[in-house]
C-alpha cells in the first residue's frame, strides 16, 4: 500500500563513514532525500561521491551512522536482522550493474529466486517467473543459461528478477553501464514501462548521461551530499 | 533454495570435480591404508581364531603374543584339566622348524602339533584330504598357499610344482608325508603352516625339556569363560586368556612393539592432510567465487541461516559422493588383490572411521566458507 503522503523513501540527515580515526572516509554527510511512489529518481555524480552508499542504506543492506531512513515508513534500524532481511526480500527489488545472475541457473530459475526466498512453492514461482520473462520479451529464452544470453538479455532477466515478487521499491545500480547505448535505452524503456507504477518507486544510480531523460527527478551528489535535485522535462 | 545450492555446486563442473577428486582421494587413501593396517593386525592373531573350538588359551605367564613361545612342562596339562569348570583341555605344540624339500632346499615352516586323540586346534578348512588322515604314519597337512609357493618343488627349468598329497618332506631329519592340504588364515610371518599330531610334532622338534606350547581349554556349559580363566590363573599360576583376550593381547603387542601403527598412521594422516588441502581449498575457493552470488541472495532477502544451510548441503553432497567413490575404489582394490599376499580387511567400524574423517574434512571446509559468508556484507553486490 502506498503511504498516505505517497512517500516511498524518506531520508533525513543521513551520515555514513567507513573506517575509523584518521583514515575514516565520510561517504554521506547529512543527506536528505525523498522519493515518491510512481517516481523514477536517478542518483548521479562522480565516482566516490556516495551514490552507492546511499542506495545501500536505502535498501537496508548498510546501516547509517546517524540520521533516519524510512522505506514505506519502516525504519530498518529499528528492525532485528531477521526482520530487516525479510522486509528487504518482500519490499525491494534489485538490479545490479554486473547483473549477478547465478550462472548455473536458467533464466526462469534465476527470475524465480526472489519468490523462493519469500517462501513460494517452486512450481508457482517458476510459473510466475515465466510470465515475468514473457513480459520483458524473453518468453522464448526461459531455459537459457546466462552465458547463452547477450548482455542486454541478461539485464532484462535481472529486471524480471527484480520485479517478479512485486516489490514496492526497485533499486538499480548502474543498470546500463555494462550495455551498449542502444541496449541501455531499451532496458531503461523496459524499466519505465514495466517497473514503474503508482504504487512503486525506482531509484537508479547511474553515470550514463544517455539515460538521464528517463528520470522524473535527478539528484546530483558530490562529496557525500546531495547538491541539487532537478526535475527533468517529461520526454519519456 | 536447496536446489539452487546444488545447481550452483554442480554447475561449476571443474571446481566440483576438483573438490570431489580431493575427497575421493582422501577417502580412498584413508580407507585403503586402514584396511591394510587392520588386515595386517588380523593376521597377527589368525592362528588363534583358526583354532575355533577352544574357549581359553593357557600358556606361560611370560608369553606376550601368539608367536612368543615359552613352552610348559607337559604335566601342566594335567593341572589345567583338574581345574573345576574345565570340560576338556588338550595340548598344542607350535614351533618353527626347517623343512627340507625334495630338491634339497630348506624352508622354515610353522609346525603345529594337535592333540593326538581329538585333533582339536586343526585348520578351519580342508582343501584336500581329511583331518583324520593325520593319524596315518608320518602324516602332515600343509596349508595350500605354502604348498603352492614356498614348499613347491622347483624344477631346473624354473617351473614350480606345488606340493601334493603323497609328497614327502623332511622335518628335522624326520620323514613327513603330505596327507592333506588345508586353508588357514594368513599369518603375519607368512611361513607355510604344517599340521601334525602333538606326539609327532614333539618327535620332529629338537629335544627340549619343555615342549607344550599351549593348553587349549573348553569350559563346561554354563561356566563363564572369564571366571574360568581367572580360576585357571589362580590355581595353576599360568596365564589363561579367552580366545578374544589372547587375540587382543597379540594385537596390542604388535601395536606397541612394531613400527606398523606409526607407518600406517603416517599414510592415513597424509591422506587426511592431502584431502583437506585439496578438497578444503577447492571448496573454499568455490565459495569465494560465488561470494557475489551469495551476496546477491543475501541482498534479495535470503537469511544468513539459509545461506549456511546451502553451504552445508553443498558440503554434504560432495562429502558423501567423495566418500562413496573413495570407499568403492578401496573395495575394488581389495577385491582385485584378494588372492595376493596383500593383507586387506574392511570391517564396518573402519568405514565409520573413514566417514568420520571425510566428514571432518568437509565440515572444516564448510566452516571456513560459512565464516566467510557470515561476515559477508551484501553491499558487495553494489561494487562493480
Amino acid at each position: 500500500m502506498p503511504t498516505r503522503d505517497g512517500l516511498a523513501v524518506q531520508c533525513a540527515a543521513l551520515v555514513k563513514s567507513y573506517g575509523a580515526g584518521d583514515s575514516a572516509v565520510m561517504a554521506l554527510r547529512g543527506v536528505d532525500l525523498e522519493v515518491r511512489t510512481g517516481e523514477l529518481l536517478m542518483l548521479v555524480g562522480p565516482s566516490g561521491c556516495g551514490k552507492t552508499t546511499l542506495i545501500s542504506v536505502i535498501a537496508g543492506i548498510l546501516d547509517q551512522d546517524a540520521g533516519e531512513c524510512l522505506v514505506f515508513t519502516q525504519d530498518f534500524q529499528r528492525m532485528s536482522q531477521h526482520a530487516k532481511t525479510r522486509y528487504r526480500g518482500q519490499t525491494i527489488g534489485f538490479v545490479f550493474q554486473a547483473f549477478n545472475l547465478i550462472p548455473a541457473l536458467t533464466a526462469v530459475e534465476n527470475v524465480a529466486v526472489p519468490l523462493l526466498i519469500n517462501g513460494r512453492n517452486r512450481r508457482v514461482a517458476q510459473a510466475r517467473a515465466s510470465a515475468m520473462l514473457a513480459q520483458v520479451g524473453l518468453g522464448n529464452r526461459l531455459q537459457a543459461l546466462p552465458s547463452q544470453l547477450s548482455g542486454g538479455q541478461q539485464q532484462r532477466v535481472a529486471v524480471a528478477r527484480a520485479l517478479v515478487h512485486e516489490p514496492r521499491l526497485i533499486v538499480c545500480d548502474e543498470p546500463t553501464s555494462a550495455l551498449d547505448a542502444e541496449t541501455g535505452q531499451r532496458v531503461m524503456d523496459l524499466l519505465r514501462s514495466v517497473a514503474l507504477s503508482q504504487e512503486r518507486a525506482l531509484v537508479i544510480v547511474t553515470h550514463d548521461a544517455h539515460i538521464f531523460h528517463f528520470a522524473d527527478r535527478i539528484a546530483h551528489m558530490n562529496d557525500g551530499r546531495i547538491e541539487q535535485i532537478v526535475h527533468t522535462p517529461e520526454t519519456h | 533454495m536447496n536446489t539452487i545450492a546444488l545447481k550452483m555446486l554442480l554447475g561449476d563442473r571443474a571446481k566440483y570435480l576438483g573438490i570431489l577428486m580431493g575427497l575421493t582421494f582422501a577417502s580412498l587413501l584413508i580407507t585403503q591404508q586402514l584396511s591394510i593396517f587392520v588386515g595386517l593386525l588380523t593376521r597377527t592373531y589368525g592362528f588363534v581364531t583358526d583354532a575355533g573350538l577352544a574357549d581359553i588359551w593357557v600358556m606361560d605367564p611370560k608369553v606376550q603374543f601368539i608367536d612368543d613361545l615359552k613352552p610348559l612342562q607337559e604335566t601342566q596339562l594335567l593341572r589345567v584339566r583338574g581345574v573345576d569348570g574345565v570340560q576338556w583341555a588338550v595340548p598344542l605344540y607350535k614351533g618353527l622348524l626347517k623343512a627340507r624339500q625334495a630338491d634339497g632346499s630348506f624352508q622354515t615352516v610353522n609346525l603345529i602339533g594337535l592333540d593326538d586323540t581329538t585333533l582339536i586346534g586343526g585348520p578351519p578348512e580342508m582343501v584336500a584330504g581329511q583331518l583324520a588322515d593325520l593319524r596315518r604314519s608320518d602324516g602332515v597337512i600343509v596349508d595350500v598357499v605354502g604348498a603352492a609357493d614356498k614348499l613347491a618343488r622347483h624344477n631346473p627349468d624354473g617351473s614350480h610344482v606345488p606340493l601334493q598329497i603323497g609328497d614327502v618332506l623332511e622335518l628335522n631329519d624326520h620323514r613327513a608325508v603330505v596327507v592333506g592340504l588345508c586353508r588357514v588364515s594368513r599369518t603375519f610371518q607368512s611361513q607355510p603352516v604344517v599340521y601334525t599330531t602333538y606326539s609327532r610334532a614333539t618327535t620332529f622338534a629338537p629335544r627340549e625339556r619343555k615342549r607344550l606350547s599351549f593348553v587349549l581349554v573348553k569350559a563346561k556349559p554354563g561356566v563363564d569363560v572369564h571366571a574360568l580363566s581367572a580360576t585357571i590363573r589362580r590355581t595353576t599360576g599360568l596365564a589363561a586368556y579367552t580366545r578374544d583376550g589372547f587375540a587382543d593381547m597379540t594385537v596390542q603387542y604388535f601395536l606397541k612393539n612394531t613400527g606398523i601403527p606409526i607407518n600406517f598412521g603416517i599414510a592415513v594422516t597424509l591422506g587426511f592432510i592431502v584431502g583437506t588441502a585439496i578438497a578444503g581449498q577447492t571448496f573454499y575457493n568455490f565459495t569465494l567465487d560465488n561470494l557475489r552470488h551469495f551476496g546477491a541472495l543475501k541482498a534479495m532477502g535470503t537469511s544468513t541461516g539459509t545461506l549456511l544451510r546451502m553451504i552445508l548441503l553443498q558440503a554434504a553432497l560432495v562429502g558423501s559422493t567423495g566418500y562413496g567413490l573413495g570407499v568403492g575404489l578401496a573395495s575394488l582394490f581389495g577385491y582385485l588383490l584378494r588372492n595376493s599376499e596383500l593383507a586387506f580387511r574392511m570391517p564396518w567400524q573402519l568405514l565409520v572411521l573413514s566417514a568420520g574423517a571425510v566428514t571432518l574434512i568437509c565440515m572444516g571446509s564448510a566452516l571456513l566458507s560459512m565464516h566467510k559468508v557470515m561476515r559477508l556484507e551484501p553491499a558487495i553486490v553494489f561494487k562493480g
